[in-house]
């Protein structure tokens, strides 16, 4: 075990794991922020995405003493333009089924809109596809980010 | 008749005979819930199901488990329209474990599964919000001192002409202690406001579910708290000879490790340092019990068998004698593989007990049974004993355990570390995948004949294990021996074909299978519907007019059909180059689905790029939810067709997480049209339905397409290699 | 697997007698890539014997080559926008692309979003510092040795290097040295980098002939 100080969401938190441990279970055991799920452990399913210094990050993949000064944001952080109007269009159209990836997906879906605010569905396909949905709710998450892109721009 | 026994059998359980089976099985176990299950009475008391807060606020206890099939909204949605509540006061929470108070009406004891939530509850979650209603009403009446019968209520205000007006949270106290209304009026449909409406209801759990906030059983973190997880046999049947925990005690976080009857547990402050405790575990397993043939030798076995005829389940005219006339005789084998539900949430479950008293919570699909399991195991009477169900990261059929396997699991880790130490049952990916309970694996052997233009004969012989043997569903639920839910669908199709003939070799294999979202029709609807397209192709017909010949005695399948029919423009639609369409309908727990698919090939395999489907699930009651499930289940459908299976290695599961268990991803999902068609029926269920046609439908683009139709699934193979 | 599944599927068309409805067996199998995974590499020593300078050179190329057309080096090296991946050299999933500057796609699904400084085991996630796909002018995939030599010595196509600048690269750079430390149960490109360097400065020494074809 090893004492990490954690910049997530702006705030400082300590955290005393192996230094081996995926940043993902130190946020979720460690740091007590749930909202970044566990779905495959091997950066195969996108549930436990974050940004690490902005850049979307599977926190499974990586261990926390890797993490360093680097700044952690996770969904309960989120709060750009651009998060809102994904979240928007997500109840809007009632994306989620299960729920349990959409944490995940907003946070692919949020980072795609900050780059590319009018995405293609080809654009959409190589930056969602990294996140699955098992209920397959990709049709409304497609439909839900153009509905963003649409009312980020007005 | 329709094909569907289970659901029949389910129905029955209500007042037939099977439901004093039940009755006796509870009984055996404990007396409240036998209490529960004998009882024929519904509850339709307010006090049990709404929790009606100052604010007005109406929160609806769902019976069955939310997993985003959605019965938070679908409950909610039947209580406010008879309360005439305003949709934005509704919320829903899962009701907890009490069979007496929640039992799911279909089966007798509470849980949920086969589509049954909105079916088993439309009648009964009305009564509960007109009985609320009107004792609101008479709350008011009895405060204001005027007639009950001159107050009106509209959009969750109660108002009189005399100037009197409240909401519901006014009232709530003193109605919920009011005697409940025996039988409380209904509205008639037209007086509908959100049954069926478009728009006006919009899901319950949406926002939480977008902001992280959702809460789900692997969330829990309460304080002294330990994480486990346990190390299994890699083979199914193996048990632990011996074990050796120094290595494990040593990792860092690593509180202690026991034997349960499952394997080894490894208890710890967290998930990372379990799981490193686990691995480095150094167990010796007995296999000498174990399951150990791979797929070869089962596919060899499986193939063998359904070259004999098996036991009976239906026949019809006489098969033999018409294949023995000729004519274009068509003879295919159809190779299904197991099939994990990978639910996005791995299995997990939370116990406290502190040798009184067991408070339990997870996502719980079976609360009876895992009540009674969990009751057993740490030797508490029921009523010490408390489930809260939880959202769940989903499930696919996953959490409904007739064996209870969790439940014992979780029971049995709390007893072994001792009481005043609450655990977390932690499954990872690669517990989840190579843990068994699949789709079972099987084989159908179909054999047919069309002589001048029309199917004369039809047989399916069918190779599969049971899902339902050995549990407490077997003596419900089997007919003549065998296991219905093997052959439902494919016992007795819609199409009138003269000499027909169904049967089954019921097989034993050491692998743990479970139903999977839509069960025996995952698998007999895409031999029906394979097969059908075949002969009819054989015959000359067109697949849609053909069908529909041969439906004159089943209107809401032809309706489907015409449905998607006019839905796709299926007459005039000119097909792009490259591609094809191909069509399916299928009934599943008494649901019409039809789905027209167009395709084209890639290298990697087909390419869907639309999908229209026409639903008749009776009466809507939630129309976008039910848009929701077509398009979910399709895609749950067309990644397994394309994509998934689980092979065995000297009976080992190989694939371990979604690298090898390949599963859809957005940029293999098609555009998805859905229309409802209107219906006065009874409401029937659309999580699973919305599986069964989209394979065949697959099949039969591709067999347009001149590629033909996939004899084996996955189409796509090889990820898991 | 495939090859059960090609038996399995002859074992079905043998199975159904003439005259009845045959289709095609649909068979979208990926096959399995003819991939060997040497682990030796020899050393430039045993190439001495060649006499004839063009004749060494193609030799010791060839012995570099079973490092090229290792799956450690091929599967970023792709011909198309995809890179492949694991042993078998299968499509990588999920789906990426090589993207500006071979870092993936923006907004997203770049490589960095799993692949980082290090290889990670626990979630059997490889990494290096300068993971990247290579620049599709340095595809590899679908080509012959000979081919790729060529390509290799052609400045327009390596990135502008002189010889000197591609041996050292071989010899040197970080992200090929991953090659033969690729983490979790991937196999190893064969030799060490340092034999895999001295392969390629004889080579160049040699006058860094290529194979034919």
């Amino acid at each position: 075990m090893a004492a990490f100080t954690l910049k997530i969401n702006g705030q400082a938190r300590e955290v005393d794991v192996d230094p081996n441990t995926p940043l993902l279970w130190a946020i979720r055991d460690g740091a007590g922020l749930t909202g970044t799920k566990y779905g495959c452990g091997v950066a195969q399913c996108g549930a436990c995405t974050v940004y690490v210094d902005g850049q979307t990050v599977r926190s499974c993949s990586m261990p926390v003493s890797a993490i360093g000064t680097s700044e952690i944001t996770t969904i309960e952080g989120l709060d750009s333009k651009e998060a809102k109007a994904v979240q928007a269009a997500w109840v809007a159209l009632d994306v989620p089924q299960c729920g349990y990836c959409q944490s995940g997906q907003v946070m692919s879906a949020t980072a795609l809109l900050s780059v590319n605010p009018t995405p293609t569905d080809n654009d959409i396909d190589l930056a969602m596809n990294g996140n699955i949905c098992r209920c397959a709710t990709y049709v409304r998450i497609r439909a839900a980010i153009h509905g963003a892109a649409k009312s980020l721009e007005g | 008749m329709t094909v569907h026994d289970t659901k029949l059998s389910r129905r029955t359980l209500l007042k037939g005979s099977a439901g004093l089976v039940l009755g006796a099985y509870v009984a055996r176990a404990d007396k409240l819930f036998a209490q529960a299950a004998a009882k024929p009475s519904v509850n339709i008391a307010p006090n049990t199901f709404l929790i009606i807060k100052p604010d007005s606020t109406v929160t609806v206890l769902c019976k069955g488990i939310e997993f985003g099939q959605g019965p938070f909204t679908g409950m909610a949605t039947l209580v406010a329209e008879e309360l005439d509540a305003d949709w934005a006061q509704m919320r829903a929470d899962h009701a907890p474990s009490n069979p007496q108070l929640y039992k799911n009406l279909a089966f007798g004891m509470q849980g949920t599964g086969g589509s049954t939530a909105i079916a088993n509850s439309y009648i009964q979650m009305r009564q509960v919000g007109a009985a609320a209603r009107q004792m609101l009403v008479a709350a008011a009446a009895d405060a204001w001192q005027v007639p009950a019968g001159e107050i009106t209520v509209d959009n969750g205000v109660i108002k009189h002409a005399s100037g009197h007006e409240g909401r519901f949270g006014e009232f709530a106290d003193k109605a919920m202690a009011m005697p409940v209304p025996a039988d409380p009026k209904l509205k008639d449909p037209s007086q509908f406001r959100l049954i069926g409406k478009e728009g006006v209801v919009k899901r319950l759990d949406s926002a939480d579910k977008t902001n992280g906030k959702a809460f789900y059983t692997l969330d829990i973190n309460e304080p002294d708290m330990l994480t486990v997880v346990v190390a299994r046999s890699p083979k199914f049947g193996g048990k632990v000879a011996s074990f050796d925990a120094t290595a494990a005690k040593a990792v860092a976080g690593v509180v202690d490790v026991k034997q349960v009857s499952n394997g080894v547990a490894v208890y710890a402050k967290g998930f990372w340092p379990a799981k490193m405790g686990r691995e480095a575990l150094k167990i010796t397993w007995d296999d000498s019990k174990a399951e150990k043939r791979g797929s070869a030798e089962l596919l060899q076995q499986f193939r063998g068998l359904s070259k004999t005829a098996g036991k009976l389940v239906k026949a019809e005219g006489k098969f033999e004698e018409s294949m023995a006339k000729g004519g274009r005789v068509i003879e295919v084998e159809y190779v299904f593989p197991y099939l994990a539900h990978a639910a996005m949430e791995p299995l997990n479950a939370y116990l406290k007990w502190d040798g009184d008293t067991a408070y339990a919570r997870y996502g719980c699909q079976f609360p009876t049974p895992d009540h009674m399991a969990i009751s057993k195991v740490l030797g508490l009477p029921i009523e010490k004993v408390k489930i809260d169900v939880l959202l769940a990261g989903g499930s696919f059929g996953r959490r409904a355990q007739q064996s209870t396997h969790q439940a014992i699991e979780l029971a049995e880790v709390a007893k072994a570390i001792g009481p005043g130490k609450p655990v977390k049952l932690v499954w990872t990916r690669e517990d989840d995948m190579r843990g068994g309970y699949y789709r079972p694996y099987c084989i159908h052997r179909m054999r047919g004949a069309v002589r001048d233009g029309k199917i004369e004969a039809w047989s399916d012989t069918i190779v599969s294990q049971s899902i339902m043997k050995g549990s407490f569903f077997e003596s419900m639920m089997f007919k003549d021996g065998l296991d219905p839910t093997s052959y439902e669908g494919s016992n007795e199709i819609p199409y009138d074909v003269e000499n027909f003939r169904c049967d089954m070799h019921q097989v034993d294999v050491g692998v743990p299978v479970l139903w999977w979202r839509s069960v025996g029709h995952t698998h007999t609807g895409y031999v029906v519907e394979a097969f059908v397209d075949e002969l009819l192709e054989a015959a000359g017909k067109d697949p849609i007019e053909g069908r529909l010949e041969l439906l004159s005695k089943k209107p809401r399948h032809a309706g489907a059909l015409k449905a998607v029919a006019e839905l796709a423009d299926w007459k005039n639609y000119k097909v792009p180059a490259g591609r094809a369409r191909g069509v399916a309908v299928v009934e599943s727990f008494n649901t019409f689905v039809a789905q027209v698919v167009e395709l084209s090939m890639t290298d990697d395999g087909p390419k869907v790029h639309k999908v229209w489907c026409a639903v008749d699930c009776g009466v809507a009651v939630n129309p976008d939810i039910i848009r929701a499930q077509m398009e979910g289940g399709i895609g749950f459908g067309l990644g397994h067709i394309l994509y998934a299976e689980q092979t065995l290695d000297a009976g080992a599961p190989v694939s371990g997480n979604f690298d090898t268990y390949r599963s859809l991803r957005i940029n293999e999902m098609p555009e998805i049209e859905v229309v409802i068609v209107k219906s006065t029926e009874k409401p029937s269920g659309v999580g699973e339905p919305g599986v069964p046609p989209l394979g065949p439908a697959v099949a039969n683009a591709l067999a347009k397409l001149g590629v033909g139709r996939p004899r084996q699934l996955p189409i796509v193979p090889g990820a898991s290699a | 697997m495939s090859l059960f599944k090609n038996s399995m599927l002859a074992l079905v068309a043998g199975g159904l007698a003439a005259g009845l409805l045959a289709f095609a067996e649909p068979s979208f199998q990926e096959a399995d890539a003819a991939v060997s995974n040497p682990t030796k590499l020899q050393s430039v020593s045993a190439f001495a014997k060649i006499k004839n300078k063009n004749e060494r050179a193609v030799a010791l190329f060839t012995e570099a080559g079973k490092v090229i057309q290792s799956p450690r080096c091929m599967n970023c090296h792709p011909a198309t926008e995809r890179p492949t991946q694991t042993d078998r050299m299968r499509p990588h999933i999920p789906l990426v692309v090589r993207g500006e500057g071979g870092v993936g796609a923006a907004g997203g699904l770049a490589c960095a979003t799993c692949h980082h400084e290090n290889n990670f085991d626990a979630a059997n996630v490889p990494g290096n510092p300068k993971w990247a796909l290579a620049p599709i002018e340095m595809a590899w995939q679908g080509k012959t040795l000979g081919q790729i030599c060529t390509q290799i010595k052609d400045k327009e196509r390596n990135g502008g290097k002189d010889m000197a600048a591609l041996v050292k690269h071989m010899a040197e750079d970080e992200l090929v040295g991953w090659g033969w430390h690729p983490g979790g149960n991937r196999t190893p490109a064969p030799g060490t980098q340092k034999q895999f360097g001295e392969l390629i400065k004889a080579w160049a020494d040699a006058g860094a002939a290529c194979p034919k074809g």
